[in-house]
């Protein structure tokens, strides 16, 4: 029973991470139809740039609240920029060509910082994994039996974290302004600008926010696993992609419900039976979740327009 | 249409470039298959070992005409098992720089060339294949990784190019063919290690293994463990697995925890066992973690942080061993490199010295003669012990028993064949 709670916390610390970068294949996928095939690396980057601040700081200050606040924000930011920049020089050069040219160009983007950040030049930390500074001091906040089930503070925090996100998003598409100008732009980019909606403003502030809420799911996730490599991203970018797809992609709280399944069914495959079953059972779900319900658990079906 | 244009334009712009580019290289890069790591070349240059040679020296020219004896390697000098490769570097480039001063080797100098393969068994081959066809080495040094080393082999012995691996445990690497040489000992006797250690030295009987499944090494060890664990009268109680590249392994250790083992022995690389300490010590496993050769790198600590420390592996070598042999290359290193030599290094030592031995002896060059020279080892006075090579190229030597204090590692035992 013990190891039964203690996998349910992991699964849900995994999945958490998925959720937060699902959330921005959602997001960007919502408004733009394309797969950004270079998310997880954004949320890679992401991680990198908390290391540097981190280190930076000094032991004594980044563990205070407002240490591992300017670590997010910093990072955040960076990844807003770096979201940005990609969106401007990649992707809306190509908006007008066939679909498939800017997703062939978002895994050249993916290419391009996973072995870029493998380089050892200036700036760049080399393909070595790093140890990643404590930003929030590990503290257990239940135990019960002999140290049988452990959950510790960044668990909870970073499930929180993950929740609020969902929320202000959910927020942010149905109750503002510039939420209707987003979902006027998914409808139909073209007579979205004819209406009036700076529609590139639009994407471009989609993909910061994405950019951003990567960067947070990529601390996070260094503070779940210790370690920032360059290609911690890779599969972390995969799986969410296939949380987002179960959830049923463009839809907020689907991302985050895929994703926390996906993670428990992870979870509870390599528990109880074997780690190399993993991948396939979790690329199985999909498998299943789309011949069942080809649109995701949540989904609308959307009649193709021909 | 004036877009049309452009591009084709910018097409045939590139295409000029890639020609350009292509006869530069000459025939030779055709021929290499696959995209060839980045050459580094070292040797008469410098004990620095950064110097990057502005290319291979072109095609279909055999470095034997020139007065200097040019030798292979291959290492990880990026990736996640970068201190591997780099410390096995230093300790070749240390060795031949000793050779050189000493008047080389038939009166010739003695170079190596280096090349990365990021610590994946493709790149190994492709760079390996690179040696071999297009630098026209002589004897080919590497690789750490059993699984890269086993991607090189078939290459090496079809090419009759002699390859030493200075510290590739599992039996299979040499099994490959009569060209393949190496200068530590193999899996079997450093599982038995463990478990005899486990067993007599620290009383324990119950014991799980975490092991890495998509690594050669690892299953090899994670075998000879288990057989003789359980030989001993002790019990395994759990097996679990993950893959090289995962690191999250809350889901096995949990699984492990409630077996409640005496220990886990965990025969991975140094990278995945500071994360599994942290996360075996988060999750509430107290026992200490066992390993193997694999978790000897600086970089233990940093990722293992406290977690790690009060855990054992076996080793080649100790840098605490008081012989004169192992103090004069610790003096030796200390003042190349400024450091102190992980076993990497000195097996790397060994095995260029090994290598620069058997050309010493043989009559000629040429692969077969090398080959039956370096077949001929005996007694050999390595740093990591005595190499004396058995019919099946291995050496039979005695390992070290270590354990992770904060920052340094602790000898506890010596455990002989």
């Amino acid at each position: 029973m013990a190891d039964f709670l203690q996998h349910i916390i992991n699964g849900i610390a995994t999945g958490t991470i998925y959720a937060l970068v699902a959330l921005g294949y959602t997001m960007v996928y919502g408004v733009l139809k394309l797969i950004n095939f270079a998310h997880g690396d954004v949320m890679m980057v992401g991680a990198y740039v908390g290391y540097a601040t981190a280190l930076k700081m000094g032991p004594g200050t980044r563990t205070s609240f407002l240490g591992a606040v300017v670590v997010f924000l910093m990072s955040m930011a960076c990844c807003a920029i770096l979201g940005f920049l990609i969106e401007r020089l990649a992707y809306r050069p190509l908006r007008e060509k066939p679909r498939l040219t800017s997703l062939i160009t978002a895994i050249g983007i993916s290419f391009t910082l996973e072995y870029g950040f493998q380089l050892d030049i200036g700036f760049l930390p080399g393909a070595a994994p790093r140890a990643f500074p404590e930003i929030i001091v590990p503290t257990e906040w239940l135990i019960i039996g002999d140290r049988d089930v452990v959950l510790w503070n960044w668990q909870v925090l970073s499930f929180a974290i993950a929740v609020a996100l969902m929320l202000v998003l959910q927020y942010l598409v149905f109750k503002t302004r510039f939420g209707r100008a987003m979902r006027a732009v998914s409808f139909d980019h073209r007579i979205a600008a004819l209406m009036g909606i700076p529609t590139d403003r639009v994407i471009a502030i989609t993909f910061m926010l994405g950019s951003g809420l990567a960067a947070g799911a990529g601390i996070l996730y260094a503070i779940k696993d210790t370690i920032v490599q360059p290609l911690m991203g890779l599969y972390v970018g995969l799986k969410a992609f296939v949380a987002a797809v179960i959830g049923g992609i463009g839809h907020v709280p689907g991302a985050m419900v895929g994703a926390l399944l996906l993670g428990l069914v992870e979870e509870f495959v390599v528990g109880y039976t074997s780690s190399t079953w993993r991948d396939a059972v979790a690329f199985g779900f999909l498998i299943l979740v789309l011949l069942l319900r080809p649109e995701g658990l949540f989904g609308r079906v959307t009649a193709e327009k021909v | 249409m004036r877009a049309l244009s452009f591009a084709l334009a910018l097409a045939l712009g590139f295409l000029t470039i890639g020609c350009e580019k292509k006869n530069d290289q000459g025939e030779s890069s055709a021929r290499s298959g696959g995209t060839p790591p980045p050459p580094q070349a070292t040797g008469t240059s410098g004990a620095s070992g950064n110097t990057n040679a502005p290319g291979a020296p072109s095609g279909g020219s055999p470095a034997s005409d020139s007065d200097v004896i040019l030798l292979g390697e291959v290492g990880s000098l990026t990736g996640s098992e970068a201190t591997f490769g780099i410390s096995t570097r230093d300790g070749i480039e240390l060795a031949i720089k000793e050779a050189n001063e000493a008047g080389g080797v038939k009166g010739k100098k003695v170079a190596v060339r280096v090349y990365d393969d990021q610590g994946k068994p493709e790149e190994a081959a492709n760079a390996v294949t690179r040696l071999i066809s297009q630098d026209r080495v002589k004897l080919v040094l590497g690789e750490v990784a059993s699984s890269n080393s086993l991607a090189m082999a078939p290459k090496c012995q079809s090419g009759q190019v002699p390859m030493i691996t200075p510290s590739s445990t599992n039996p299979k690497v040499t099994a490959v063919g009569d060209y393949i040489f190496r200068v530590c000992f193999i899996d079997p006797f450093q599982g038995f290690v463990m478990a005899k250690f486990a067993k007599e030295n620290l009383k324990f009987s119950r014991a799980a293994v975490l092991k890495d499944v998509k690594s050669a090494y690892s299953l090899g060890l994670t075998e000879v463990f288990t057989h003789k664990f359980t030989e001993m009268g002790g019990k395994i109680v759990g097996v679990e697995a993950y893959s090289k590249g995962d690191s999250d392994f809350r889901a096995q250790l949990t699984a492990i925890k409630t077996q409640k083992p005496d220990a886990i022995y965990v025969p991975g690389y140094y990278t995945d066992v500071g994360i599994i300490a942290r996360q075996a010590r988060e999750i509430g496993i107290k026992v200490p973690l066992l390993g193997g050769d694999g978790w000897d790198s600086e970089k233990l600590w940093e990722l293992g942080g406290s977690a790690i420390v009060g855990s054992y592996f076996s080793n080649h070598y100790s840098p605490d061993d008081p012989s004169p042999r192992v103090r004069t290359f610790l003096s030796k290193y200390k003042a190349a490199y400024g450091g102190i030599p992980d076993s990497l290094a000195a097996l790397g030592y060994d095995a260029a010295n090994v290598a620069i031995n058997a050309m010493k002896q043989a009559p000629d060059l040429s692969g077969p003669s090398v080959r039956a020279a370096l077949a001929q080892t005996k007694d050999f006075p390595g740093v990591a012990g005595t190499i004396t090579l058995d019919e099946n190229r291995n050496p039979v030597k005695p390992a070290v028993v270590l354990e992770v204090g904060s920052g340094k590692n602790k000898y506890v035992a010596t455990i002989s064949p």
